[in-house]
């Protein structure tokens, strides 16, 4: 995809007023004395890839994880596809899918039974055909019947995806979904995710560490500081705000306390 | 929408779905499935022995002869019923594969549903080897006990889901931390339960905490079966109230868990 194709993908502020994938409101999460998400409010429109960056405790897996029903908030809304998290997940976790760092596929079945077993779950239609497809696309093939506890983490990163794109999401929540991944598998990942937003419409939430990643994919980037929104906008807006020519800069901006300096200086 | 009518419209599919998890994975590893056999065995060969040693030396024991190996049979029940349930969940949480389950579409319900099924299966591969080393071995037929078993099993097997339930909820909330809770938690219904003596050998205080137990009720049954002739039906109906109190109490207790699990981002970290 070229610069234009991708900034003509973009969807305009325009757009960003029609029915959200996402509408967050407000959004607290205190535990015991920490303040983990603070008052954030944002809203995504649908086909739109979204970078969440963030240091270290942020605030980021805490509001994927709110997003998905798997944290509650103190206080707040979530709303998914139209409908409040978590009392309305009945009528979305269909609907939406997710790939994390912080669970596995279980390692001694294989990568069939996994696909299989999930499949079921998201009530998949023509599964083996679908599991075909998405093998196929993949590359899963030669080790589709092996286990997934012997799958190099390249491997496993790539049949994590195929189970997270199983039902062909409309919403896809992904939380450091390259790291760990050599230079080559990680930029087949990422031209397989916008082939996917591109061909599917599909809204594309994304926790990163990884700048070139978000620069590539992204064309919104959210910053969160200690659970609290720093900046949103597309990248090439907050670089010219930061007077940054990467957001790797910017970031470290963020992170090091440098914001108002950078931001004088880009004045 | 309130969060129990998030557990309306169950889908046998999604059970299915679960059932067919752990069965590849039964199928994966012959060591589970030796272990599955391995203790009932062990257990009922120890027993039989001794019933077999004790009838050769007291006449009491010789006329109520099976009480024992009875006994040791419908206590691994109980416990082989609580541990197929509980560590079909535990698979989850050592494969971190929960994360996974909580975000697709699988309800609660399902989830347990799937779990009580596996508990069935797993209860069938250890206990029903275990009935048939008891009648060739030691001439103690189970299946003569007749219908009563089958009240007996049902009473059982409630029991072992309501805590297996219970025990699923609280390593949800605290994590692996807690998995000792699973493998012990029945041993503390053990003595209450009165498996190998009757309610009476407890002190008077003791026998209400028992009678609160619907295993106490089989127990009893089984011996006023095995040495008097008589199946009472009075104390299986008791223990099935009590065990549709326990199941309900248990559900509830579940969905507080989880929501506690919840509200303390637990499902994010649920390891030590």
């Amino acid at each position: 995809m070229t610069g234009n194709d991708k900034a003509s993908s973009r969807p305009t502020v325009a757009d960003r007023g029609a029915i959200a994938a996402i509408a967050v409101a407000h959004l607290v999460k205190v535990y015991k004395q920490t303040r983990a998400v603070d008052d954030i409010s944002f809203s995504l429109p649908r086909g739109s890839i979204t970078g969440l960056l963030g240091g270290n405790g942020a605030g980021k897996t805490t509001t994927i994880a709110m997003i998905m029903g798997l944290v509650l908030p103190t206080s707040g809304r979530v709303q998914v596809l139209g409908h409040r998290m978590p009392e309305e997940s009945a009528a979305v976790l269909g609907r939406m899918n997710f790939e994390s760092p912080y669970v596995d596929m279980p390692m001694r079945l294989t990568v069939r039974q996994n696909l299989t077993i999930f499949g079921k779950l998201y009530a998949v239609k023509n599964l083996s055909d679908r599991i075909a497809e998405l093998a196929d696309d993949l590359d899963l093939t030669d080790f589709i019947d092996r286990a997934n506890g012997k799958l190099s983490a390249g491997q496993k990163t790539r049949v994590a995806l195929a189970k997270a794109l199983i039902n062909r999401p409309e919403l896809l929540l992904l939380d450091e979904p390259t790291a760990s991944l050599d230079p080559d598998t990680a930029d087949w990942v990422r031209g397989h995710l916008e082939r996917y937003r591109r061909d599917n419409n599909a809204t594309i939430l994304l926790a990163s560490h990884n700048m070139l990643e978000v620069e590539r994919l992204c064309d919104r980037v959210i910053i969160m500081k200690r659970g609290r929104i720093e900046d949103d906008d597309t990248p090439e807006a907050i670089m010219a705000r930061y007077n940054r020519t990467t957001l790797e800069e910017v970031f470290l901006d963020v992170a090091r306390g440098r914001v108002n300096g950078a931001k004088e200086a880009a004045r | 929408m309130t969060e129990l009518s998030v557990h309306r419209g169950i889908s046998v599919h999604r059970i299915g779905a679960m059932i067919l998890r752990y069965w590849y994975l039964l199928q994966s590893s012959w060591p589970r499935l030796l272990e599955l056999l391995y203790w009932p065995a062990l257990q009922v060969i120890t027993w039989g022995f001794i019933q077999y040693y004790i009838a050769e030396n007291a006449s009491f024991f010789a006329r109520a002869g099976g009480t024992l190996i009875g006994a040791v049979i419908l206590w691994d029940i109980l416990f082989r019923g609580q541990l197929g349930f509980s560590i079909s969940f535990l698979e989850e949480m050592w494969a971190r594969n929960l994360g996974n389950l909580m975000m697709s579409p699988l309800r609660p319900i399902e989830f347990l549903l799937s779990l009580t099924v596996m508990s069935l299966i797993r209860l069938a591969i250890g206990v029903i080897p275990m009935t048939l080393l008891a009648l060739f071995l030691f001439h103690f037929n189970v299946y003569a006990l007749g219908l009563p078993l089958i009240a007996f099993f049902c009473n059982l097997i409630f029991t072992s889901w309501s805590v297996g339930i219970f025990v699923s909820g609280l390593v949800l909330r605290h994590g692996l931390g807690a998995e000792s809770i699973v493998w012990t938690l029945m041993f503390a219904i053990m003595p209450l339960a009165c498996i190998y003596y009757p309610v009476s050998v407890l002190p008077v205080w003791l026998q209400y905490v028992a009678w609160a137990l619907p295993p106490t009720y089989v127990f009893e049954g089984m011996r006023a079966l095995l040495i008097e002739n008589t199946f009472r039906i009075d104390l299986m109906l008791e223990a099935l109230v009590i065990n549709a109190v326990l199941l309900v109490a248990s559900f509830w207790a579940f969905l507080a868990l989880l929501r506690s699990a919840k509200k303390h981002g637990s499902l994010l970290s649920s390891g030590e």
